[in-house]
């Protein structure tokens, strides 16, 4: 009876998984969506338990037990600030526990042809998005340098190790008994995740945790042709081609090629070169820029990585309000590269309670911004940076921005003059009609809404 | 038909499948979506299962099996999770009283 509910169960589960992701496409039918993606897992583990081949529960509970007793507290207690570095190391969970079963499988019935192959896939994805899952952890917690580390040769000394591993990767399919092969092949596996990400910057993080995110998916859909389980190659392949459809919209936004994320060393050049001049800003006061915002109909707000660190969202939001009652249409203007993941600014706006249809993406705000009286840039820097469209010659030559330079007025809040990622001036502050608020982005959003309340 | 040549076209369907799916959902939802399909992906707890529970398991493929047993049901558990109370805080505007709906 048995045989015959399983593979049920297992379709079932495929069919809830693409469900899930189905109903992503609209705020409105993504909770359903959670739903349908828990069922699946549910039945799919069920199904799973109930195989005649299983046969010791003990350990298998105990770990379901320890696991929930980590992840729930890990999903409630998360502040929605912290969502990237959680993406980042969950990335590294779903990995590890590939290439550990990849590994298990191996000494267990060191499998040969086809099977050995899609273990040799799924043990060295499984290996490399560890070790690069937590390095990327590291970054964006800032336990490590987020500026990119780089030695001449790198690229040649990364090339070296993927092509050694593969090399293994490849005897090992082709004489499986060769047990020695192995550590030393899943060793340079996790040491190539590692040195692939030490050159890469902290704003380039929205492209590697999707890429990371693929080759999770990719993973664990080989692992799906190790065991010859059709259920694990259909979620592995969902999740591995929303990762590459992720990184793709990723480096789309940003003008630049995979290969130049993952071994461009972005932003570690520019620093140099940059020549350092004092050119005058103009610069207001937060009951300067109140009496602007009062006196507008129209906003535009630009947020972007500074604006999580600064945790200046609720403020914003208190803004938004205000401005919201005294008939003012304010929007957000969302870059798709802006924050550390795919849709950071979009997440942190929406705890803050602003209502999403206000978040509006690149290509439908751009041409609104002519029409904005105030466009108002909170902790973004590159993404509105004109350069970008006029500099030929500028790393981030070709990298379409948010044209907040259209706007009547523009209004940067920022720490200093400092430059910003990418290490380059941006003529944004420099122009006739942009009034740079200089301060902690939160404080001083709080001391505009304060204004504002003050004189109704 | 060979099983793996069966599966390698089941992978190709689901992938062209995901690419469709994908493209559709609203960059608004892109966190969202990442800690979701991380949940899916850890479906790998199913080879998880199958190795730690086996009959004769050595204590070398039971401890690693274990871990990854571990590893992926603090996926399971807490993508789900998290996702779900990242997609509570999406709201529309409440037309009527022109609050986002706060408590």
């Amino acid at each position: 009876m048995m045989e015959n509910l399983l593979p049920l169960c297992y379709m079932l589960a495929a069919a809830g998984f693409i469900l899930a992701i189905k109903w992503m496409n609209s705020p409105a039918t993504a909770r359903r969506g959670v739903i349908a993606g828990e069922l699946g897992m549910l039945l799919a583990v069920v199904g799973t338990l109930l195989r005649f081949e299983v046969v010791d529960y003990t350990w298998i509970m105990i770990a379901f037990f320890l696991g929930s007793a980590i992840g729930v507290p890990l999903a409630y207690l998360m502040p929605m600030t912290a969502v990237p570095q959680r993406t980042a190391i969950s990335h590294a969970f779903g990995a590890l526990a590939s290439a550990l079963i990849g590994t298990a499988e191996y000494y267990r019935h060191t499998p040969h042809g086809f099977t050995m192959l899609a273990l040799v896939l799924e043990t060295l994805l499984g290996f490399l998005t560890f070790t690069a899952s937590l390095m990327a952890f590291g970054k964006l917690q800032e336990i490590l340098p987020t500026r990119p580390i780089t030695y001449k040769g790198q690229n040649i000394v990364n090339l070296m190790l993927f092509v050694t591993a593969v090399g293994l990767g490849i005897a090992l399919i082709f004489s499986p008994e060769t047990t020695w092969l192995f550590p030393i092949f899943a060793g340079l596996s996790l040491l190539f995740g590692v040195s692939l990400i030490i050159p890469i910057g902290g704003a380039d993080m929205p492209t590697v945790i999707a890429l990371l995110n693929s080759y999770a998916g990719l993973s664990a859909s080989a692992m799906g042709f190790a065991l010859d389980n059709k259920l694990l190659i259909i979620a592995g392949a969902l999740d591995g081609s929303s990762g590459l459809i992720l990184a793709i919209i990723m480096c789309k936004a940003m003008n630049r090629s995979f290969a130049n994320v993952l071994f461009g060393a972005f932003g570690q050049v520019q620093t140099s070169s940059g020549k350092i001049e004092a050119r005058p800003v103009r610069s207001a006061s937060p009951e300067e820029a109140a009496e602007m915002l009062d006196a507008a109909r129209s906003v535009i707000v630009i947020p972007g990585y500074g604006m999580a660190v600064a945790q200046a969202q609720h403020k914003l939001r208190e803004l938004f309000d205000v401005l919201t009652k005294r008939g003012i249409d304010v929007r957000f203007a969302i870059h798709p590269v802006a924050g550390r993941m795919p849709g950071h600014m979009n997440v942190l706006l929406a705890e803050a309670d602003v209502p999403y249809d206000k978040l509006i993406e690149m290509d439908e705000i751009n041409p609104e911004f002519p029409m904005a009286d105030v466009a108002l840039v909170i902790g973004a820097n590159d993404v509105v940076n004109p350069a970008a469209k006029n500099v030929k010659d500028s790393p981030i030559a070709g990298m379409p921005i948010l044209e907040a330079y259209r706007a009547r007025t523009v209004m940067v809040i920022k720490r200093s003059m400092s430059a910003g990622f990418a290490g380059i001036d941006n003529e944004l502050y420099y122009m006739d009609n942009t009034l740079m608020l200089f301060g902690d982005a939160k404080v001083f959003v709080g001391s505009i809404v304060k204004e504002l309340n003050a004189n109704k | 038909m060979k099983s793996y040549e069966f599966g390698l076209y089941v992978f190709m369907l689901a992938a062209f499948l995901g690419f469709e799916l994908i493209r559709r959902v609203s960059p608004l939802l892109h966190t969202p979506l990442m800690s979701l399909t991380n949940a899916i992906s850890a479906i790998s707890v199913v080879g998880a299962i199958l190795i730690t529970g086996e009959k004769d398991a050595t204590v070398l493929t039971r401890t690693l099996g274990f871990i990854a047993v571990l590893a992926a049901t603090i996926n399971v558990v807490s993508g789900y999770l998290i996702t779900d109370r990242m997609l509570k805080m999406f709201k529309k505007r409440d037309p009527k009283t022109g609050d986002a709906g706060r408590k």
